[in-house]
């Protein structure tokens, strides 16, 4: 890929087009897409789809300000969202109950909760990241682990703050409507999201374009350097940190509108790891892999799970796939892709990609034939995995030749085309 | 009276029983540019290590204009107008050329961590760079990526982050390892003009280098300095020519 798009007179970096194609036209796209997507008229199920994937696109975008930009590995970035969750929750009952008595947060919108998340968030990472970011590397990720545990176990143990195992509930539909929003549809929650998805969205990519930004990538390419170019590597990661924290409890503030509830589960080391899935299938290194990653993943999560009760699995094997052959997620493939499609000799590549995602998808028949009747056989519900009409029982000896078919013809279709495509 | 700047009185440094660096004294006078020579494992990176702060001398102290800079941290070190390259290419290397020179030169325009500003709206930042780039030859690499760079380039680019954030004493550990003749000279000739009026402590074990561009040399051997003092001097040393050159070996002739 040619990267001569600088300006040859001054040398001062990109053009104005180049510049404009790369950080301007983006986010006009992403804006025309929220705007016309209402006027596609999707299904309710397809609207609360769509806001758990606007709230999960700024938590892996925040979780990549970590991983991907500052190149610290965290496993415990659910703290900053569960917090600041919490914490906007805890403001719209204060809300409700100013609504009552006139109280300090009367004039307060439910629509302006996410800034409430992204304070909280911002200050749970102001405390936590000051012991945490004295480290990098190993010791960090260590350190996040164990601060996850002890917030989710503390969560349990306080329950006028987090509300026990059932949590903390509140009513959106309260106080000061802004936008003539009453937030009390899926629809109108949408508005609510898709704003602070964009807010989100820009603010993040904003941030990598500062100064602070830029070193906070120095960082995560040789943090020795940094000392010797004037800065404090340390400073550094925790003011990331806290900013990334922010971001997460930002996220975590749109989704105590949109479930109206929060429970200590939210902290624990599920959504933190889930969170990593999100950011990595996606793709650390582009900034817009995790948004990658957070639509792919939380459609599997919704939809997925009503097909198979073995998605998890699948979702596993996605993840190891994408460690081990697209260390770029699928940002990388796809811009691989697109790269491949737009320079010359774009057709003796595609004869090999088709080849290579021919097999690929034989393969994966064969994993989804062995998956599905080997759980259906083992929950000993009877059950038999019929796809499309198909009747596959476990004893069935045409079962498992063409599971065994696929798998054969497939993997010796990968390892025929991978070849092909290492010598080109 | 003007303090020297950068001094180094007794200073010792020992790993374990290593003893490492032992009692070092040296004087650097404003714009002087004074060559360190000595055989492998002498103890030079160490000594540059002690003096950019990356490791605290066991005892001694080291002074830059009289303030006292042992023990501070590196990047204390660097804001004081002291900065160093590396032996090993040190560079960042997901970023671009550009991006690699603006890292140097930003602490020096006062953006330090700054996060509300467009770092592409900075134009006196973008304008730095810019020069640093064309001043080390790098104008027309300036945005591939720095890992893709060959290795001399590669070493170009040290330099440039080196000297991008206009500090005025300057510390290069053997810019020219590794290169061919012709690369080497090139290098000369961009270290020549880019620290001019700066002053420069240079490790380096290209004799031609050493005696073309430095004014005066100190040899380190096994941790001590065993003599300090010009060109000529070193190589009339008679203590310097058995103890680091060999009886046999001829110096050569100062070029330029």
């Amino acid at each position: 890929m040619s990267t001569k798009t600088s300006n040859p007179q001054l040398g001062l970096g990109p053009t104005n087009a180049y510049k404009f194609k790369t950080r301007v036209l983006p986010f006009i796209l992403i804006v025309a897409l929220f705007v016309i997507v209402p006027f596609l008229d999707p299904s309710r199920t397809a609207y609360s789809l769509m806001n758990i994937i606007g709230i999960n696109i700024v938590f892996a975008l925040s979780y990549n300000m970590l991983l991907g930009q500052t190149g610290l590995l965290s496993f415990g970035h659910a703290v900053y969202f569960g917090l600041g969750g919490y914490g906007a929750l805890h403001v719209m009952n204060w809300i409700e109950q100013s609504g009552a008595d006139g109280g300090f947060w009367a004039s307060y919108p439910v629509f302006g909760l996410p800034i409430i998340g992204f304070a909280v968030g911002a200050c749970a990472g102001a405390i936590i990241g000051w012991p945490s970011c004295r480290r990098a590397g190993v010791p960090f990720a260590m350190i996040s682990l164990g601060i996850a545990e002890m917030v989710a176990a503390g969560a349990f143990i306080f329950t006028s703050v987090f509300g026990g195992e059932e949590g903390i509930s509140g009513d959106r539909m309260n106080g000061v409507a802004l936008f003539n929003l009453s937030l009390g549809s899926v629809s109108q929650v949408y508005w609510f999201i898709a704003f602070w998805t964009f807010v989100g969205i820009v603010g993040m990519y904003t941030f990598t374009r500062t100064p602070l930004g830029k070193m906070a990538q120095a960082v995560r390419d040789n943090p020795e350097r940094v000392q010797f170019v004037g800065y404090d590597p340390q400073n550094i990661r925790y003011l990331v940190f806290i900013a990334s924290g922010g971001f997460a409890g930002l996220a975590g503030g749109m989704a105590s509108i949109n479930f109206e509830i929060f429970t200590p589960e939210s902290l624990s080391l599920v959504p933190s790891g889930f969170v990593l899935l999100m950011a990595y299938i996606g793709g650390t290194k582009y900034f817009a892999g995790p948004i990658v990653g957070a639509i792919l993943l939380t459609y599997m999560q919704s939809n997925l799970s009503d097909y198979s009760e073995a998605w998890l699995l699948y979702l596993g094997l996605l993840f190891i796939l994408v460690v081990m052959y697209a260390p770029g997620g699928l940002a990388g493939i796809l811009l691989g892709f697109w790269n491949g499609v737009t320079q010359p000799n774009a057709t003796e590549r595609l004869k090999t990609w088709g080849a290579t995602i021919g097999s690929g998808f034989a393969t994966l028949i064969g994993v989804i034939i062995l998956t599905e009747v080997t759980v259906r056989y083992t929950n000993g519900f009877g059950e038999i995995f019929e796809p499309f009409g198909l009747h596959l029982p476990p004893g069935s000896i045409v079962t498992w030749v063409s599971c065994l078919l696929f798998l054969a013809a497939g993997i010796a279709g990968l390892r025929y085309s991978m070849k092909r495509i290492a010598d080109q | 009276m003007t303090s020297p700047v950068l001094e180094l009185n007794n200073v010792n440094k020992s790993f374990g029983p290593a003893k490492i660096i032992q009692d070092i004294n040296l004087t650097l006078e404003e714009g002087e540019r004074h060559a360190i020579i000595g055989p492998n494992g002498a103890g030079k990176s160490t000594m540059f290590n002690l003096v950019s702060g990356l490791f605290r001398p066991t005892s001694g102290e080291i002074k830059m204009r009289g303030q006292k800079i042992s023990g501070m941290k590196p990047h204390h070190i660097t804001r004081l107008g002291l900065s160093r390259s590396f032996q090993v290419s040190n560079i960042f290397d997901n970023m671009s050329v550009r991006e690699n020179v603006r890292c140097g030169v930003l602490w020096s325009m006062g953006y330090g961590y700054n996060f509300w500003r467009n770092i592409g709206n900075l134009k006196s930042v973008q304008e730095r760079t810019a020069k640093i780039c064309h001043d080390t030859g790098l104008i027309s690499q300036a945005d591939e990526p720095a890992a893709s760079l060959p290795y001399a380039d590669q070493r170009a680019l040290e330099i440039a982050i080196t000297i991008a954030g206009g500090a005025d004493v300057i510390l290069l550990d053997e810019p020219t390892a590794g290169m061919s003749n012709t690369e080497t000279e090139r290098a000369i000739q961009q270290i020549k003009s880019t620290t001019e009026g700066k002053t420069l402590l240079i490790v380096e074990h290209d004799m031609g280098v050493v005696f073309g561009l430095s004014d005066r040399i100190s040899v380190l051997v096994y941790g001590e300095i065993i003599a300090t003092g010009s060109p000529e001097e070193i190589r009339n040393n008679p203590k310097v020519k058995e103890a680091y050159l060999g009886e046999e070996a001829d110096l050569p002739e100062v070029v330029s």
